[in-house]
């Protein structure tokens, strides 16, 4: 089947910065597809082609098999789009937003008020359906915006950065939202710079940092690849990280030191503590856990993915 | 420019609309009224014992008044449709952003900002004309003529405006262009007075105003008074003036939505 995205060499450019960087990807039907990546990797840039709004600088897009350059009408008019911020309009109520946008579409009117009940249904929000969306919460905001790009039955849902500035609960939430999306068969193209996130939503994605990709593959596939099985957390008391390094070193696989903590790769978390015991170091708290999406953009770029 | 995705967007203002109607539509109402007594009747009580300017010698100060008066209002209202529901929808609620990313597109984002505050001058140049010949200022079949002219003047003020704010960060530039703009024409333009009292510098100044020009299509419409300029140039200036600066606001809105 055609891919319902496909980019090659994708570049955008502003003046003479390069934001996306010669890209590569597809997305399949059916798919949830990520660009996990931290500030400024370029990944809104994306979504912009890809939506048909940002004209590409060079290299080929296709949405739909549609050329964005030529057909962004179409393009957009099967799209739902989940912009960064919300944009909707303060002033008018839940059901308001969600109509205007049904128009948008050229949706008949009696239609969208069939999906309006859907829709408000799907974002639990029939408490606040007539009240305007300035006093909502920053999730409720967010829901009705999902709910908002699903106004038009889209083939494909682009969603920036969906959960970024919401509490944990509200997270939850919409991640919930979003599982239910896709065993509805709902494409999804996500943006975000949350390796959890990455990991609970996306079936594929690609790691990008300064405009370029630097991985892609399964959440699980990434880690396999390019990490260690378990992942052992030390700290030390204040200045006594640094010279403790050498040794650390001798214990694991590989050690990533950060500011306040190191990072031991190694596929046996216990015996290494043991190890570093025995080397005579007395680390303040030491965690075992499992390696993430964190550690292998850590790896690939020597940089953490939230700052 | 796709006028069904423009319709799309007229539909929305009027949406929007709904919520602040009624204030607008009495704000329409009792400005004219306001300003069409106190001016016109109360002032002109005093300046109709006077000789009269120039050519308008048997005319009484509130019908002379009221025709560009009208004109001067709806020039108001596409000043404010073309800055602060402008500034709105780029920056503070972005709604211009969802437009964009829509069907809809750029191209009907601008002709639908158009065509609404064309609506929106109209509606304003009605209550303006109703009020107008209540108070026997005008008579009614010169309040309809008006309307026409009130919608060119509103056009032809909206789309500089609009393309002024299009790069706006913030409200400074706006407020300067409504002191040092808006405000002056409005009082210069010949709304009040002719431009012939003026000093002869202000006087060319005010020839190249929108406003003058669709002050003296009005008078010449409602009194029948010949305007300086045939009646086409007239509105052939205001014509260019809207097309100029729509054609200037398409490009200025492509170059910060479809970046
Ligand atoms: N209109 C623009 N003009 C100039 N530079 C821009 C423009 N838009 C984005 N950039 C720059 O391009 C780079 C990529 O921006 P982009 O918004 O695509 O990143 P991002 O991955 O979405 O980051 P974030 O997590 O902050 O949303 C950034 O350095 C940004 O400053
Ligand atoms: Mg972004």
């Amino acid at each position: 089947m055609q891919p319902l995205v496909e980019a090659a060499d994708l570049t955008k450019r502003f003046g003479d910065f390069t934001a996306v960087d010669a890209i590569g990807f597809s997305v399949a039907s059916g798919e949830v597809f990520g660009f996990l990546g931290p500030n400024g990797a370029g990944k809104s840039s994306t979504m912009r082609m890809i939506g048909a709004v940002s004209p590409v600088t060079s290299g080929r897009l296709r949405v739909f098999g549609l050329d964005p350059a030529t057909d962004g009408r179409r393009i957009r008019s099967r799209l739902g789009v989940v912009p960064q911020d919300d944009s909707l309009d303060m002033e008018l109520s839940v059901e308001e937003n969600l109509y205007i946008y049904g128009r948008y579409y050229d949706l008949p009117r009696r239609e969208i008020r069939a999906r309006i009940e859907e829709l408000i249904d799907f974002a639990q929000l029939g408490e606040h359906r007539a009240s305007r969306v300035d006093p909502l919460s920053g999730g409720m905001k967010r829901r009705l915006t999902i709910a908002r790009g699903l106004i038009n039955r889209p083939d494909l849902l682009l969603l920036d950065e969906p959960t970024t500035g919401l509490d944990p609960q509200a997270r939850h939430v919409l991640w919930d939202r979003l599982y239910r999306l896709k065993q509805d068969g709902v494409t999804q193209i996500i943006t975000t710079h949350y390796m959890d996130e990455a990991e609970q939503l996306c079936d594929r994605l690609v790691i990008m940092d300064r405009g370029r990709i630097v991985a892609e593959g399964s959440p699980r596939g990434l880690i396999e690849t390019h990490s260690t099985r378990e992942v052992l957390e030390v700290r030390f008391p204040v200045g006594e990280l640094e010279p403790a390094g050498p040794t650390l070193q001798k214990t694991a696989d590989r050690v990533e030191l950060l500011a306040d903590r190191a990072l031991l790769y190694t596929s046996d978390a216990d015996s290494a503590l043991g190890e570093i015991h025995r080397l005579g170091l007395r680390p303040e708290s030491a965690l075992v856990r499992r390696s993430t999406l964190e550690d292998v953009f850590l790896k690939l770029t020597g940089r953490t993915l939230v700052d | 420019m796709q006028v069904p995705g423009a319709l799309r967007v007229v539909e929305a203002n009027a949406i929007a609309y709904r919520r602040v109607w009624k204030g607008s539509a009495f704000s329409s109402f009792v400005t004219p009224a306001l300003f069409l007594v106190a001016m016109g009747l109360g002032l002109g009580s005093l300046v109709d014992r006077g000789a009269g300017a120039p050519g308008f010698e048997d005319l009484s100060y509130v019908a002379f008044l009221a025709p560009g008066l009208l004109a001067a209002s709806a020039m108001q209202s596409g000043a404010a449709e073309g800055s602060f529901q402008v500034i709105a929808g780029m920056k503070w609620t972005r709604n211009y952003h969802s437009v964009v990313a829509s069907p809809v597109g750029t191209g009907g984002l601008v002709g639908g900002h158009f065509i609404w505050t064309g609506l929106r001058v109209l509606m304003v140049s009605v209550i303006f004309g109703a009020v107008a010949a209540a108070l026997g200022a005008i008579s009614p079949v010169a309040a309809l003529a008006l309307a026409p002219i009130g919608i060119l003047i509103g056009l032809a003020t909206v789309a500089p405006m609009t393309a002024f704010t299009a790069n706006r960060e913030n409200t400074e530039a706006l407020t300067a262009v409504f002191r040092f703009g808006i405000t002056p024409m409005y009082l210069f333009s010949g709304a009040f007075f002719p431009i012939t009292q003026l000093p002869d510098w202000l006087q060319s100044v005010a020839t190249v105003t929108p406003l003058w020009h669709a002050v003296e299509l009005a008078r010449r419409v409602a009194l029948g008074y010949d305007s300086t300029l045939p009646a086409w140039q007239h509105v052939g200036y205001l014509v260019l003036v809207f097309v100029v600066g729509a054609a200037l606001t398409y490009r200025l809105f492509s170059r910060r939505l479809n970046v």
